[in-house]
């Protein structure tokens, strides 16, 4: 029986670290819901079981139905008919099977009739659901909806809509209009309270929306007549039910074909509002965006993990001049370092998820009592770790992705370039990793805070204290050189009080970073299981000539070289 | 039909699709320590026949039965996983070496004692691919039965059930009680739910409980107990049971060793793939 969770011991690898200890216990609050639901932990063991347990559903049937589903869905797609989508057959077939086996709404407390699962196991189903069918993890993923939902509105708002998710409701994120892409301040759709109604009506259009059709929508709305910033605008919660929306059309796609992209028309569409008003882009939609930054990042691992499958396979079986292809430097080369940046977006995909259960744990329990000093730091300093980590494993494994699965084509030669081979549907999926969800270049504008902050710094200090093995440490000594070079040129940069040249060198900045935090993060892995030795060694190894290339680039550009880039 | 009962009979058998080398023992019986024990394929398919009728109709129960040793409680906790309401484990000494009639003798007085309106099982388990048990077991309570189903709902009073037969598909009515054997081309079973994993992960017999060590249970958390019946149980006459019920005798068993496979390279092309069906359709492989 194919599975996609226990053919891949690096998953069980990364569910059972060692901080998941504290994290269960912190999500299940003491395990107290023991007695209440049959189906509570009773403890640590226990919850670990049953994680492990359900990712073993949801890899078989992402094995079984999602992943031979979808060429049928990439060819078929979904279709548009009055003003509503149809999903291609393979993507109801996807849903029903998730649905029946009751893991949609996995991190949502139990009497919203959730799981009660931290994000761990969460990120691990998307990137499964992801290495099955990249356009279907869309769907599963805007279940993050809810999440914002549970953190934000009221309990009435919350009965109302989460039960639902269980039973298999899906949703839609309605963010992005024609004239509001990267810069979401710039949101039109008009949301006003009419007073004979008692509800929030929204009038408008939004372009390029997942899954636009969804039973629950969540819609960002100018609430506030004459304002035209962020803090004019709201979230509101739609129910499809109650009409009001249209599906104008969906869009004609490079790749995720199965996922439809709608243009959706608002004409006095009722809505509810969540949380408070002006609160929707400074506080909701960074929240929201940064539960689907890190889905886009299960998204970028799981499609570069079937990629790089596809590539082993077929160059284990491709001969040329007389032997598999694997056996010449150029394609084993490919290959070994396509593994290496895996397993390291991997790790900085779950430390990122720890960070973020950490801090959501923490959130949850401060509603309910006051936390202690000790605790109040734990909470400030997970949140401040997840919010500079969040946009990094969005930079980097969306690009590493695509970086994969162009290698994955290129080891296929020509038959890369046909359709008859999966690798192809890999390559157009994985383009849209870097766009959607803030692109690569919005992600380093969020990202350069935890650089000129000195916040990813402080944190790779904090990873330096870390006692390893004797064998461990020449690798450890060239990571620590690696961060004084990062700091010498953070320093430089950031001393010129150049905001532009700040930008300039914001994404090398953060990449500098990015590459020291995965070393540390491979490393690690490498203590807990020697195993992982040798891809620590080779990362590493990669880093240094990489982030080499950075350092001397920023040390020899004089600030006036500037001139020579801007285009007029 | 609102408010019937369903029994789905299932056994544990030896995986027998991925077979190694070691799969057979020298006397030409299946080594079964060797090969991991499933759930037999068509008992699944049985048992998603089962559950749709559960969601379809209001008031359904189903109960999973199978005989085997201790360890075929696991085929109950799938079940269980799976949307059964709850399940019953025959198991005794005495059952060891049943062939298809003491097996069936043993199923018919469970079945008489749990009551139900309909019975549904695999069409045969791939261990012995008799096909026998669902038949004898109608035989013996005197109930009708149909074979081959693959899709079934009621009509009033009546099963409708779809069967598939070898040139064709027929349609045919039948009152309960009844017995239905399911066959593998039926629709799938779904997959383990996991609200339901969680909450009967702990499940076990009285047996297994006493031999179990984990602490787990100790502290109380197998708060789910699987039924468990011996011969007594189901007022069975030992003399039927096992190797004294059991006529079949295993006369001689022979190894078949393929000398030589007949093998032909086809690419995927049109042609190729054309020439292969007119083929196979001119020696009546197919159609
Ligand atoms: C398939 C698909 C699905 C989508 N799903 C959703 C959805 O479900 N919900 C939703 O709300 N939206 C969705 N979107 C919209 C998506 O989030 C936006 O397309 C994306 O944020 C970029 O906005 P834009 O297309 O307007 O590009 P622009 O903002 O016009 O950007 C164009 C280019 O300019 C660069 N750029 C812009 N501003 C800056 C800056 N300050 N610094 C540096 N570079 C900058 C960008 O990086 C990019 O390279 C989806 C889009 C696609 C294609």
């Amino acid at each position: 029986m194919a599975n996609f969770y226990t053919d891949n011991k690096d998953l069980r690898f990364h569910l059972k670290h060692p901080a998941m200890e504290k994290i269960v216990r912190l999500k299940e609050m003491d395990y107290r819901e023991r007695e209440k639901y049959d189906y509570a932990p009773h403890d640590f063991e226990d919850a670990m079981d049953n994680y492990d347990r359900v990712l073993e559903i949801i890899g078989a049937i992402c094995a079984e139905v999602i992943a031979p589903n979808a060429e049928d869905v990439d060819h078929e797609g979904p279709t548009v008919a009055d003003g509503h989508v149809t999903y291609a057959r393979g993507t109801r077939e996807n849903h029903e099977a998730l649905t029946r086996a009751g893991v949609i709404g996995m991190n949502f407390p139990r009497q919203y009739d959730g799981l009660n699962f931290p994000m761990v196991p969460y990120v691990m189903a998307a990137e499964l659901v992801s290495r099955a069918d990249a356009g279907f993890a869309n769907i599963w993923g805007l279940q993050d909806c809810g999440e914002t939902i549970l953190e934000f509105a009221t309990d009435e708002i919350r009965q109302e809509f989460l039960p639902r998710f269980n039973k298999g409701a899906t949703a839609a994120m309605d963010l992005t209009e024609p004239d509001a892409g990267s810069d979401l301040q710039a949101v039109q759709l008009k949301a006003h309270y009419d007073e004979s109604g008692g509800t929030w009506l929204l009038n408008g259009v939004k372009r390029f929306i997942t899954n636009g059709d969804a039973e629950i929508s969540l819609v960002l709305a100018r609430s506030e007549e004459g304002t035209s910033d962020g803090r004019g605008l709201s979230l509101f919660v739609y129910d499809r039910a109650d009409g009001g929306v249209i599906v104008r059309r969906i869009e004609n796609k490079m790749g995720i074909k199965g996922s439809p992209t709608c243009e959706l028309v608002f004409r006095n569409a009722p809505a509810k509002l969540v949380g408070e008003r002006r609160m929707g882009l400074i506080k909701y939609v960074m929240s929201l965006m940064n539960g689907a930054r890190l889905g886009v990042g299960a998204q970028s691992v799981g499609i570069a993990q079937a990629a790089y499958e596809e590539a082993r396979k077929y160059a284990s079986e491709r001969k040329q001049f007389g032997k598999t292809i694997d056996q010449f430097p150029a394609v084993y080369e490919m290959l070994t370092l396509m593994r290496v940046r895996l397993e390291a977006m991997r790790s900085l995909l779950y430390e990122t998820a720890r960070y973020v259960d950490t801090y959501k744990a923490w959130s949850f329990i401060a509603a309910e009592r006051p936390l202690t000093k000790e605790e109040r730091e734990d909470l400030k300093n997970n949140t401040r770790l997840a919010d500079i980590y969040t946009p990094m494993v969005k930079l980097i494994s969306s690009e590493w992705c695509n970086r994969i699965a162009y290698d994955a084509v290129q080891i296929h030669g020509g038959a890369g370039f046909i359709k008859d081979f999966p690798v192809e549907r890999l390559y157009r999926d994985a383009r849209i990793t870097s766009i959607y969800e803030g692109t690569s270049q919005l992600q380093v504008v969020a990202a350069i805070r935890g650089v000129t902050t000195g916040g990813y710094l402080a944190q790779i200090r904090e990873y330096e204290k870390k006692e390893l093995r004797p064998e461990l440490d020449h690798l450890k000594k060239e990571l620590v050189s690696l961060a004084g070079d990062y700091e010498m040129r953070v320093a430089q940069v950031v001393s010129a009080g150049n905001n532009e040249l700040t930008d300039f060198h914001a994404r090398r900045l953060v990449e500098m970073a990015a590459n020291i935090v995965m070393g540390y993060l491979l490393l690690h892995d490498a203590q807990r299981d020697a195993g992982y030795t040798s891809s620590a060694e080779l990362f590493i190894s990669f880093a240094v000539s990489e982030n080499r290339v950075r350092s001397e680039y920023i040390g020899s550009f004089e600030e006036k070289a500037l001139g020579l880039y801007k285009v007029s | 039909m609102n408010g019937i009962k369903i029994v789905v009979l299932a056994k544990q058998v030896p995986d027998t699709r991925n077979v190694g080398p070691d799969a057979m023992k020298a006397d030409g019986t299946v080594n079964r320590s060797v090969l991991p024990a499933i759930f037999n394929p068509e008992d699944l398919n049985a048992l998603e026949q089962a559950l749709r009728i559960k969601e379809r109709y209001e008031g359904v129960t189903v109960t999973l039965l199978t005989m085997g040793p201790v360890r075929a409680a696991e085929i109950i906790r799938e079940g269980l996983y799976r949307g059964a309401d709850d399940g019953v484990l025959l198991t005794d000494r005495a059952f060891a070496g049943s062939d298809t009639l003491a097996t069936s003798y043993a199923l018919a007085l469970a079945v008489h004692r749990l009551a139900p309106d309909l019975v549904i099982g695999g069409r045969q388990a791939i261990d012995g691919d008799t096909a026998q048990v669902g038949p004898q077991v109608a035989e013996k309570l005197g109930w009708p039965q149909v074979t081959y189903a693959e899709e079934m709902h009621f009509e009033g009073e009546k099963l409708i059930i779809r069967r598939r037969l070898e040139r064709g598909v027929e349609t045919v009515s039948a009152p309960l009680p009844l017995v239905v054997t399911v066959n593998g081309t039926a629709p799938a079973c779904r997959y383990r739910n996991a609200r339901l994993v969680m909450k009967y992960k702990y499940a076990r017999t009285d047996t297994e409980l006493q031999a179990e060590s984990s602490d787990y249970i100790a502290a109380g958390r197998s708060s789910v107990r699987i039924t468990e019946w011996g011969v007594d149980a189901i007022g069975a006459d030992p003399e039927q049971l096992g190797l004294s019920g059991s006529p079949t005798k295993v006369k001689e068993i022979e190894n078949v060793i393929l000398q030589a496979k007949e093998s032909k390279r086809l690419t995927s092309s049109n042609a190729d793939v054309e020439s292969l069906v007119r083929e196979l359709l001119e020696n009546h492989t197919i159609g």
